[in-house]
């Protein structure tokens, strides 16, 4: 049973099996069109894969929105070492959850991705780090993983090609940090997950000091149709530079919230008011984060905007994990800031000062005004400590926990006043 | 330390998966496991844990102050997770959280005298289109009201704790 019901104004590409009974399946998943992929890219050379990838103008669907392509050529194939390809599954940007359902209900296009980013970048071993949280999606992920072995579509010689790969599961322990690709790399080497350095970047030194090519789980999901129907099929359903669908996650104050495929550049408002079926009680739109807690928050009047990472970057915000919560007139935004930085302060993993320091500075002084103890010029400190912390920590962690602050600072002040109490007079 | 023979059997293919040497990779999901069946994270299990992956007690134990699903004292044998980040929010989930501390008389990481429930606020779970979340255990709710709260936490069966934990 899917968790929300489909919409009509869907483009299912990574979504097209969901709701197919046994979807999860093989069997199911090689009467629809399974491993077609697979046997194209075994035909292809390396480097075809990998333009078929960059022309699909295929982004990175956790967060960053950096073309896929070109990361999978940053590989060194021709390294003696060996490659790695490792699958971000440590979903827990707030407002996402969409790669549950790419894991529940279409495992084996996850492995097909995995095995043609395998052959392009020359890999025979891959790992999908899952959050400790998704328990039951670690056992139905060992369950698609044991059914493809015994089918023999992983292991020895794949599906009669000669490919070699070998593919496990590797649990989280609850850390929002290590879905930040470097920190998900010392987690997975069984360290605290901690950033690391860049350069060099995981393509050339990853997981254990090998080269490695780590992407999101709906990342390597769109994988398959695009080796199967071409990348220009793809990108052609997104706008220049932005291919493709990606799977939307609407929550918060809307009559039916859930995950639906979009097309990329999809008009915000139509997703809100068609998609969603709009707010309920007829109240009015204020504000809404377009892709995760992390992207500075667009105001009503800013939403009549097309969801690409292109056009949400000129706009001062982000497209970010595809996670767009919408908030309606009666959200008390100072309360919503204060819950977004208790996040981040929770979730700073300590290693850079102006993170560790700046999440818990905001979140005190937030918290004292919610408490009702808020000073006049509290709102100008939380806005100058966020600046601060910009561009200042090795991983993208303090900003974003920066920017969706310095946006209700900036956008809604007038949501601030009630919680300062007038200046007292000196005598 | 002996762990029940599937979980055995889990950590003979966990320390088998990742490259030669590099066995010290299998520290987080192993604790993790272990935890499950011994209850939390005793001296005794991080040590069992070190020698088993080749490193130092220490190595092991300053993981754990990190990842918060780690616990070093037992939980109940219902951990009731409670979702308060910024989609559950917005749809009631911090009122959830209150009524469940008033329900069990009990407040963030604190266990009931009868060790039943535990409870815990939690960031984002990953239900946030089907808000407000609540994870009993390993187990998703979705659209939790105060009283389909009430009547989950009533009606958890009595017995198999680690049938629950280990679903």
């Amino acid at each position: 049973m899917l968790y929300n019901e489909p919409s009509p104004l869907e483009t299912r590409v990574v979504s097209k099996r969901f709701g197919l009974p046994n979807s999860a399946s093989l069997d199911t998943f090689l009467a629809t069109g399974g491993f077609e992929a697979f046997h194209k890219a075994r035909e292809m050379k390396p480097e075809q894969i990998i333009e078929e990838v960059k022309v699909s103008a295929l982004r990175g669907r956790g967060g960053a929105g950096f073309p896929t392509g070109l990361k999978w050529s940053f590989v060194p194939r021709n390294s003696p070492k060996p490659k790695y390809i490792i699958v971000n599954a440590d979903e827990s940007e707030p407002g996402t959850c969409k790669d549950r359902l790419l894991m529940e209900y279409d495992p084996h296009q996850l492995i097909e991705g995995i095995l043609i980013a395998a052959l392009a970048v020359d890999s025979h071993a891959g790992y999908i780090y899952i959050r400790g949280e998704y328990r039951y999606l670690i056992e139905l992920m060992d369950r698609a993983i044991a059914e493809a072995y015994a089918k023999g579509y992983l292991g020895q010689n794949i599906a009669g090609t000669g490919w070699d790969f070998d593919l496990y599961t590797h649990s989280g322990a609850g850390a929002y940090e290590c879905g930040e690709e470097t920190a998900l790399l010392d987690s997975i080497e069984g360290k605290r997950g901690i950033p690391r350095m860049k350069p060099p970047f995981p393509a050339v030194a990853g997981a254990w000091g090998c080269p490695t090519l780590l992407n999101n789980v709906e990342t390597f999901s769109a994988v398959p149709a695009i080796i199967r129907d071409g990348g220009k099929a793809f990108a052609d359903l997104g706008t220049p530079k932005n291919g493709g669908t990606r799977l939307v996650c609407i929550s918060g104050h809307v009559n039916k919230p859930g995950v639906y495929e979009l097309p990329l550049g999809y008009p915000m408002m139509k997703a809100i008011n068609e998609v969603a079926g709009g707010i309920p009680h007829g109240r009015k739109l204020k504000a809404v984060v377009p892709g995760g807690s992390s992207c500075p928050l667009l105001r009503a009047e800013e939403c009549d905007i097309a969801m690409d990472y292109d056009t949400l970057a000129k706009a001062g915000s982000m497209l970010g994990s595809g996670g767009m919560v919408v908030m309606d007139e009666t959200t008390d935004m100072v309360r919503v800031a204060l819950r977004i930085m208790r996040f981040y302060a929770h979730e700073s993993c300590g290693w850079c000062i102006p993170c560790r320091e700046g999440t818990a500075w905001l979140r005190k002084i937030l918290s004292r005004m919610v408490e009702g103890n808020g000073r006049r010029e509290d709102v100008a400190l939380l806005g100058e400590l966020s600046k601060n912390m910009l561009g200042r920590t090795f991983c993208a962690l303090g900003d974003a926990a920066a920017m969706p602050t310095m946006s209700i600072v900036e956008k809604f002040a007038e949501d601030f006043e009630k919680y300062l109490v007038p200046e007292a007079v000196l005598v | 330390m002996i762990f029940s023979a599937p979980l055995e059997e889990k950590f003979a293919r966990m320390l088998a998966q990742y490259p030669p040497g590099r066995q010290r990779s299998a520290v987080v999901p192993m604790l993790i496991y272990a935890q499950d069946e011994v209850g939390s994270i005793t001296k005794e299990l991080i040590e069992e844990v070190a020698r088993r992956c080749g490193v130092t007690p220490l190595q092991v134990d300053e993981v754990v102050g990190y990842y918060s699903m780690l616990h070093r004292k037992p939980m109940g044998k219902y951990h009731v997770q409670v979702c308060t980040n910024i989609s559950c929010q917005l749809v009631g989930g911090e009122e959830l959280y209150e009524h469940a501390k008033r329900k069990l008389g009990i407040g963030h990481r604190e266990v009931t005298r009868d060790g039943r429930f535990s409870l815990e606020e939690v960031e984002c779970i990953g239900a946030c289109s089907w808000a407000p979340a609540v994870e009993i255990n390993y187990d998703f709710h979705h659209q939790v009201t105060a009283e389909k709260l009430d009547q989950l936490l009533d009606n958890l069966p009595d017995s198999d704790h680690q049938g629950a934990a280990n679903k």
